[in-house]
């Protein structure tokens, strides 16, 4: 089975795009069905994946010599495109890692989707998504990959705006996309400035190349531009400032999708584009750099939008920003281990969150404002409980998982500080914040959410099996994921190394500073939103540093600042070209056209009926032209002179 | 001697025909002109026969001198104008035309006084009509044959439109 | 140059001829008066085609063929041209041809 697997990895994408394909054509009017397809083909991939999954990471060979199969997709002369696979243990992980989160999510949203009319649809969309997803993930070229990439914004863009009779979700839709896009852009021509000076896209061939690039004639500056260009559609992708604005708006999409796309898979594509191309970042430190500094801000800054947010998934939206943002930090000081450690671990507790979120407002009719909560704990055990446990996990309480992969970073972080980066200091700073605050807000959330006094007008009740199943399923991943990758056994490192084999000691001065960080922003909400039932501190405070709670309330005023951006500087280039349009280029061609018109007018009155004055003009200019050949044809020069 | 007959020959035949031509044109009565015109189909025979061409030299009297002015001859008769004398003006474009056609004879003339042209030694036969009719009849059969349904379908569309059409109400 | 005929003799003799019909084509009203100058065009055509015949290609009756089948289609061009003057007489009592501006504009 593990082999059958490996050589058939191509299978693992490939169900969930047919049973997309077998619910658009044929089951789409009978709902159950549909849904039963789609976890039959996803559940399929994840045993496929997990045999997979094994098969790696127990032979340690995968890791200095990647499985790679691929088919000639087109060639011409100097440039040929494979589609192909790539399995090594970071694609593993993620193959696993997706497909189950996958799996789990679509069991929740059998419950949550109930008799939605566009049910199906929904499932065909998931299976689309998914099977793009698991695509890019093993994908062995960035052409691939980027196609691939394209496929999941585009599932993106119909999962956010599924519930098209809500104006917002439309909006959001289109935002997400076009945001997305301008990101995508930037990447399309890093692509392009690869394929054109290294002459491939092949990650193994890249990987091969890249480090000898004087070879190629560029210079170190042009690969720095090159590595951020391919920076920035992860930028856009995985909700980096400053394009991070489309993922909380991405909210008003179904609570499953949210969990799916913008927590678990499809906005870490990002994180893994970049780490799968940390070769190229391993050569231009500039560029690594510019990564680890744009995600040590988007950690903190969207950890500080998040502290004041009311709805409940619009804080788990900005969570993820910063998280996201703990992940480039990861790469940009060179450890692809912590990174993906995080990646593996935020998976779960973030999904688990989201679909806790989804199960809450399941249960209280889409009121999303965490003030209006309260005390759900005692109708909703399961969901309370399990969100309480996604909450330790994401603060860093030992032994759950967010605290092993945090520490990895903050260790790395402080590492890469110590080998000689004075700046990364300031990145450690960044990141040590961070924490605070993300304990903080999480714990906010679940106070307010769970625990307090009941709000009368409330009538939760617990969520059906359908969905609770997967919050567990999720809980103990929460629990224990973060358990491969102790720093006494590192399974992790072993798996997920990339000539960075992080097995120092275990640093327990920075774990001890990191768990009185988590325990510190717990106990602040615990003060602030606990002890004081009516929350008269936290009102008192949000007084006294009225701007600065406005600012943060208003997310910095960053969508403010892009909608003056567009309204001022892109419509006045706009109005300013159009009036050029008006005035320049319609005049140039109503211009040609009248001259057209105007010499039409006057020359026919040389059209007289006449048929012999034509034959006089056409024998005037027979004379003229003869005339002109005679004397321009050196063997009858002259012969019009006279006689020589 | 020879040389100096044909010369003669060529020199006054020429004469005729430009001189009649030149009168076929400027002459104001239509009748004239027509009658100045077979005299210079007749010297154009002429210079045919000067050129040892005797079956195109009949031809030529035959259909020009002879059908075609006779045709010409009942055109003008079918169009009769009420005075004859000045049945064919000059329109306002002669004062144009003369330097034009001026122009273009003598151009025509200087380059043919610069070409080379390089006569054949041989001599063309003086019966030309056993030669002709072998090739007109086996090379040119088909030439020959369109020539025929050509003619046949021309004289058949000019009856048609000659025709008297009685629909029309002014009719003659 | 001896007093033997040359075929630049015949060939200005024809661009004459062909130059008066021209003249003759250009300036007259009237229609019967042009066919007949286009008649004289097509025998200083003729004329070039024997000359040029005889001349140069003696032994090849390809001139002379040349022109009997010119003047076989000038007399059916005659026939032709004096039927559609009659029809245009008919319906305008003209062949004034600078009254048949019909198709100005």
């Amino acid at each position: 089975m593990v082999d059958f697997a490996l050589t058939h990895a191509w299978l693992v994408p490939l169900l969930p795009a047919l049973a997309f394909v077998i619910i658009v054509f044929l089951t789409r009017p009978y709902a159950r069905l549909s849904s039963t397809v789609a976890i039959a083909a996803i559940f399929s991939s994840f045993v496929l994946a997990a045999n997979i999954a094994y098969g790696v990471f127990t032979n340690p060979g995968f890791i200095e010599k990647p499985l790679v199969y691929s088919l000639r997709w087109f060639g011409m002369e100097g440039f040929t495109v494979d589609v192909g696979v790539m399995l090594d243990p970071t694609s593993a992980m993620m193959l696993f890692m997706v497909s189950m989160v996958a799996t789990l999510i679509q069991i929740y949203s059998t419950g949550y989707m109930h008799g939605d009319p566009q049910y199906s649809v929904f499932f065909s969309y998931l299976s689309l998504f998914a099977a793009s997803m698991l695509g890019l993930v093993i994908s062995s070229n960035l052409l691939q990959m980027f196609i691939l990439w394209e496929l999941v914004g585009l599932c993106s863009f119909l999962l956010i705006g599924f519930y098209t009779f809500k104006v917002s979700a439309r909006e959001a839709a289109k935002k997400a996309f076009i945001t997305t896009r301008i990101g995508d852009f930037g990447m399309m021509l890093g692509l392009l400035f690869l394929q054109i000076v290294f002459g491939t896209l092949d990650l193994v061939g890249l990987a091969e190349r890249v480090p000898n690039y004087e070879q190629f004639g560029i210079s170190l500056g042009l690969l720095t531009l090159i590595a951020i260009l391919l920076f920035i559609g992860p930028i856009g992708k995985s909700g980096q400032f400053p394009l991070h604005v489309w993922l909380p708006d991405a909210m008003e999409g179904p609570t499953p999708v949210s969990a799916l796309i913008h927590a678990a898979t499809m906005v870490v594509a990002g994180v893994y584009l970049v780490g799968r191309t940390l070769f190229l970042f391993a050569e231009v430190p500039g560029a690594a750099e510019v990564v680890a500094f744009i995600g040590a801000f988007t950690a903190i800054f969207a950890a500080t939008i998040a502290i004041t947010q009311r709805e409940i998934k619009r804080i788990l939206a900005y969570s993820t920003v910063s998280q996201l943002g703990y992940m480039m930090l990861a790469l940009g000081v060179g450890s692809l281990s912590a990174s993906m450690f995080h990646l593996w671990t935020h998976a779960f507790f973030k999904a688990l969150m989201f679909l806790g979120a989804g199960s809450v407002l399941h249960a209280l009719h889409d009121k999303a404002d965490v003030w209006e909560m309260g005390g759900l704990i005692k109708k909703m055990p399961i969901t309370g409980w399990t969100f309480v446990i996604g909450g330790l996990a994401i603060a860093g309480i030992p032994p759950f998982a967010g605290f092993w992969s945090k520490d990895e970073i903050l260790l790395v972080t402080l590492e890469y500080a110590k080998h000689g980066h004075a700046l990364g200091y300031l990145l450690f700073f960044f990141a040590a914040v961070t924490a605070f605050l993300t304990a903080f807000y999480m714990w906010r959330l679940i106070f307010l959410t769970f625990f307090g006094k009941e709000k009368p007008e409330n009538h939760p009740h617990e969520s059906p099996l359908s969905m609770t199943f997967p919050l567990v399923v999720l809980a103990v991943l929460a629990a224990v994921g973060g358990l491969v990758g102790t720093p006494w056994a590192n399974v992790w490192g072993e798996w997920i190394h990339f000539g960075d084999v992080h097995h120092g000691d275990p640093n327990y001065a920075l774990m001890i500073l990191s768990v009185v960080l988590a325990v510190a922003g717990i106990g602040l909400a615990y003060r602030l939103y606990y002890q004081d039932e009516e929350k008269q501190l936290a009102k008192q405070l949000a007084e006294r540093y009225q701007s600065l709670y406005k600012l943060s309330y208003n997310k910095y005023y960053v969508d403010e600042l892009y909608a003056w951006f567009t309204r001022t500087v892109v419509d006045a280039g706009a109005k300013a070209l159009y009036w050029f349009d008006i005035y320049v280029v319609d005049n140039i061609v109503n211009g040609l056209a009248g001259v057209t018109k105007l010499s039409g007018q006057g020359m026919r009155f040389l059209h007289t009926g006449k048929m012999q004055t034509y034959a006089l003009v056409f024998f005037l200019a027979l004379l003229v032209i003869t005339v002109v050949l005679a004397y321009g044809n050196p063997t009858l020069a002259g012969s019009l002179g006279g006689v020589n | 001697m020879d040389n100096v007959y044909s010369l003669l020959a060529f020199v006054l035949l020429a004469g005729m025909i430009l001189g009649s031509a030149l009168l076929v044109v400027t002459l104001r009565n239509l009748v004239h002109s027509v009658l100045w015109l077979i005299v210079m189909f007749v010297g154009v025979a002429g210079i045919f026969l000067l050129l040892n061409a005797d079956f195109v030299a009949a031809v030529q009297v035959l259909v020009y001198a002879g059908a075609v002015c006779i045709m010409i001859v009942f055109g003008v008769m079918l169009v009769q104008r009420p005075d004859m004398q000045n049945s064919n003006p000059i329109n306002w474009r002669f004062k144009l035309a003369a330097p034009v056609v001026g122009g273009l004879f003598i151009v025509i003339g200087l380059l043919t006084a610069k070409a080379q042209l390089t006569a054949s030694p041989q001599e063309v036969p003086e019966q030309t009509v056993q030669a002709l009719a072998p090739i007109l009849l086996n090379d040119f059969v088909i030439p020959f044959e369109v020539a025929a349904v050509l003619l046949t379908v021309a004289l058949t569309g000019a009856l048609l439109l000659v025709k008297e059409v009685k629909a029309n109400g002014n009719g003659s | 140059m001896g007093t033997a005929l040359n075929p630049s003799y015949f060939i200005v003799l024809s661009a004459a001829l062909f130059a008066i019909g021209l003249y003759g084509a250009l300036s007259r009203k009237n229609a019967i008066a042009v066919l007949i100058s286009i008649e004289i065009m097509l025998t200083a055509v003729n004329i070039n085609l024997v000359a040029i015949n005889k001349f140069l290609t003696p032994e090849a009756f390809i001139g002379q063929i040349f022109a009997i089948f010119v003047i076989t289609v000038a007399a059916a061009e005659v026939g032709l041209g004096l039927a559609i003057i009659i029809a245009m007489f008919r319906s305008r009592h003209t062949v004034d041809l600078d009254d048949f501006d019909w198709m100005k504009w």
